[in-house]
């Protein structure tokens, strides 16, 4: 292969954009990108909902968010909340992406 | 399908062990107890059955150690189910003719060597970033999950902690003993919300062992024989991201392949090992193996209902959460299910146990692996 699908994902982010895989043998999203015959690569809009979330406690560490997020297009991913105190992070609530920095993490969508 | 059966169950030393044990010392003693208890002996043992996240290559050192060269070997690693799907391969290994004598063995240090230590995580690019604490996080969201649509409550979780209390101060053998209440349970510190620290299992060293073999073979030992009825295995996913729907597990296939398998169904059971590494996951195991419908795990542990003298006997040896965690802990469930069969259970035994379901969890809500157990009389 060219690249590996993990290059690939991480090339399309770095240019702004949050990519995942259609299948059209079973017309759903794939997420996490992976090897696979027929899969064609897309971007999502970058909006979504939270599905599940938590609040991290580490020892000597302020506490962190980590959620479960459904894109719009079908996938599911896990990230961030970020913006908001991590105990004001709700299921249901509608995020979008923060086209900001190495790591992809979710705002709430105002 | 030949009828396989337990001929000989044991724990090794539990809890903290002595400084220098190995896994592989606390492996071998659960299996020389067990072959004891069973009355055979290890030159007898033809097929090894072990996983281990400290030692990738666990059956090699089982055999070496016990100084046993098997024609048959199984490392399967499915996490904490690994045992209860080794005993369903075990059964169809001596079904094949493979192996005659199996025996399946575990053994953890993790208290020890600490649990970053005994239990690498593998790291994935996708999760990685977000730096989860694996595995408690992945069942906070699942708990987070439950509670959202279900409307389950810290309560009814707590429920789940303060009953496996309860039955762990009639076991002699568990780690914590002292009372608990829904209180405690409330105020003790969050890890990951919404699980605090006592809705979290014990972090301890121990091991267990069990011998398999024919059931004809098995009338012939030391300890009366429990037959395996029935078994079934069930995966869905390796990452919580990646599971279909966080209140749903596998056990809903794994636990009808059981069930199936063995002619039986939910109130055919007489008592439950239900592996409880957090407290919502027996709330989601009895719901997906059909003891209750889907939602309602939370009001069906309400009002003491599994703690001892409740309707339902469940996690008799007190669990994961009171008893003992090393790491994995799907083999002590076997273990127990074979003491109330037998009627060893003192204190905390169910009386007139017949039928015991042993449910293995395995990964992060996982791998998920249903086994039936039955006395003797359950066969006619």
């Amino acid at each position: 292969m060219d690249a590996s699908p993990g290059a690939r994902f991480a090339t399309l982010w770095r240019e702004g954009k949050l990519a995942y895989q259609w299948d059209p043998a079973t017309a759903s999203a794939v997420f996490y990108p992976r090897v696979g015959a027929g899969l064609e690569w897309r971007v999502s809009e970058g909006a979504g909902t939270v599905y599940a979330t938590t609040v991290m406690r580490r020892r000597g560490e302020a506490p962190a968010n980590l959620a479960l997020i459904d894109l719009d297009e079908g996938f599911r991913m896990m990230s961030r909340v970020e913006g908001i105190a991590p105990e004001a992070v709700a299921i249901g609530m509608r995020v979008r992406v923060r086209y900001a920095g190495e790591v992809l993490t979710f705002e709430p969508a105002t | 399908m030949t009828r396989a059966a337990i001929a000989g169950v044991a724990e090794s030393d539990l809890g903290a062990v002595a400084e220098g044990t190995t896994p592989v010392d606390l492996m071998a003693q659960a299996s020389l107890r067990a072959l004891a208890d069973a009355g055979i002996d290890a030159a007898e043992v033809d097929g090894l059955f072990a996983a281990s996240t400290q030692l990738p290559m666990a059956t090699l050192n089982l055999g070496e150690y016990l100084r046993i060269a098997p024609r048959y070997s199984d490392a399967t690693q499915v996490g904490g189910s690994s045992f209860v799907a080794h005993l369903q391969h075990a059964q169809a290994a001596i079904t094949a003719g493979l192996c005659e004598v199996a025996l399946i063995a575990y053994g953890s240090t993790q208290r020890l060597v600490g649990r970053a230590g005994a239990s690498v995580q593998e790291v994935d690019p996708y999760e990685k970033p977000y730096a989860p604490m694996l595995p408690v996080s992945a069942y906070a969201l699942a708990a987070s999950r439950h509670m959202h649509e279900f409307g389950t409550t810290r309560e009814q979780l707590a429920e789940v902690a303060v009953a496996a209390r309860a039955w762990a101060a009639l076991n002699p053998k568990a780690f914590k003993r002292d009372p608990l209440s829904v209180a405690d349970v409330l105020e003790a510190p969050l890890v990951s919300d919404p699980l605090g620290v006592r809705d979290c299992c014990l972090v301890t060293d121990g091991g267990g062992a069990a011998v398999v073999t024919s059931l004809g073979r098995a009338r012939a030992g030391r300890s009366a024989p429990v037959a395996l009825l029935g078994a079934g295995e069930a995966h869905s996913h390796r990452h919580i991201s990646s599971m279909p729907d966080l209140t749903v597990t596998a056990a809903v296939d794994s636990g009808r392949r059981a069930f199936t398998a063995a002619g039986l169904g939910p109130a055919d059971v007489d008592v439950l090992e239900l592996y409880d590494a957090f407290t919502i996951t027996p709330l989601l195991f009895l719901e997906d193996l059909g003891f209750c419908a889907k939602g309602e795990g939370g009001t069906f542990v309400e009002g003491g209902r599994i703690a001892p003298g409740g309707e339902v006997a469940l996690n008799t040896n007190g669990g994961g959460l009171s008893y003992c965690h090393p790491g994995m802990y799907g083999l002590l469930l076997i273990v127990e299910a074979v003491r109330q069969l037998r009627g060893e259970g003192g204190e905390r035994q169910v009386p007139g146990a017949e039928v015991a379901l042993v449910h293995g969890n395995g990964g992060v809500l996982s791998s998920q692996c249903t086994a039936l157990l039955g006395t003797e009389a359950t066969l006619s």
